[in-house]
């Protein structure tokens, strides 16, 4: 996919160029994409090294542990697939925890922990099931709280306000999540009237 | 009073952070050390991807191809009330994070980041994840070979995402 797209880029930028006679500019765009490129992953190293820093604190203090009571009773209803005493819920909440909290270098190991677990409770081993479907909306949606890498490419380019997209993307995310979830119920649902005897994972 | 709510989430955060983990008895400045020792890696780690795609953009948007193309669907875009210059942040978010991050740096460079393009570029690129790499790592590690619906799932929930994004920021921030 990212072959297409990167060919296509530089094949009908440098196309137009020849037929626009743009060539020195699009040389001078090379030099400077490639610029700026260095420039932006350096800029973020602070605000990303900081960060870090921070959601470690985060992650030692337990703070996904403290947050496992209140996410329980909705994972339980997300994932009716999965006994409420099998590890896999535990590792499905801890993941979901670690995500609301923003803390995404924390959840990502805690979500392969979950996947795993399901995996033991999937009957077709190549094949996804219910729940894993319902773990993976809910991971590529990720609620997010606090935007820290924008945050700080915002405060690269000198911006008045670098935080006034929190409340945006706050919204934008949950609007996003919500719909995730929705979505999930509804292919799971049809996906079921569709091909009731495939014996998915319930 | 909004702009104000966005300004204090972040330190406010940070002091509940600090404030239950000073309860909980953890040792604040080297644990903060360890989890930062990771953050030059990561941010490095960026440079090949970024380096990539910011010189197919630059090359795409030099030439003057990025304006032909912005020209042509200007009027269907017009309708819909969707920005055409956000178009490319909201196809390649799914597929590459670092490679939105590129457009989203240039789209900053051109049109500042204050500007409701700046806004709404923030926001799509900060409040959703990177769909294809979420599948091939939590679908791959276990060896799922038929990933069902998901895909759908994800996309679709990406394309709701970035139409909440335009959204928010017209509600919340205005013009």
């Amino acid at each position: 996919m990212l072959n297409i797209i990167w060919f296509t880029l530089m094949m009908s930028g440098l196309i137009v160029a020849f037929a626009t006679g743009h060539v020195a500019q699009v040389t001078n765009g090379l030099w400077d994409g490639a610029k700026s490129g260095v420039e932006v992953a350096i800029g973020l190293v602070s605000i990303i090294t900081f960060w870090l820093g921070i959601m470690k604190i985060a992650e030692s203090a337990r703070l996904i542990e403290g947050l496992s009571k209140l996410v329980k009773p909705i994972a339980k209803w997300l994932f009716p697939s999965v006994p409420e005493s099998h590890p896999a819920m535990g590792a499905i909440i801890a993941n979901m925890s670690a995500n609301l909290l923003g803390l995404g270098n924390a959840a990502t190991p805690l979500g392969l922990k979950a996947m795993e677990e399901l995996q033991k409770l999937n009957p077709t081993k190549d094949m996804a099931s219910d729940a894993m479907c319902t773990l993976l909306a809910l991971n590529t949606a990720s609620l997010t709280i606090i935007p820290a890498t924008m945050i700080g490419l915002r405060a690269e380019f000198h911006s008045k306000n670098p935080a006034d997209i929190v409340l945006p993307t706050l919204l934008a995310t949950a609007i996003a999540t919500t719909a995730a979830i929705i979505l999930d119920r509804f292919y799971r649902h049809r996906h079921q009237v569709n091909h009731p005897c495939k014996g998915y994972a319930k | 009073m909004i702009a104000e709510v966005s300004s204090f989430a972040l330190p406010l955060s940070l002091a509940m952070i600090l404030v239950v983990a000073v309860i909980r008895k953890v040792p604040l400045y080297e644990t903060f050390v360890l989890g930062a020792k990771d953050g030059f890696q990561t941010a490095i780690n960026l440079i090949p991807n970024l380096i990539g795609m910011m010189v197919a953009v630059s090359v795409f948007r030099s030439s003057g191809a990025l304006n032909l193309v912005i020209h042509a669907l200007s009027p269907v875009f017009h309708f819909l009330r969707f920005p055409p210059e956000l178009l490319s942040i909201a196809l390649l978010r799914p597929i590459s994070g670092a490679s939105s991050l590129a457009l989203v740096t240039d789209l900053f460079k051109h049109h500042g980041p204050d500007s409701l393009l700046g806004k709404i570029a923030s926001t799509m690129q900060g409040s959703t994840d990177t769909t294809l790499y979420v599948l091939t790592v939590y679908f791959g590690s276990i060896g799922i070979k038929n990933p069902r619906y998901a895909v759908k799932v994800g996309l679709w929930s990406d394309l709701i995402s970035v139409i909440a994004s335009v959204f928010a920021v017209y509600l919340i921030i205005g013009k």
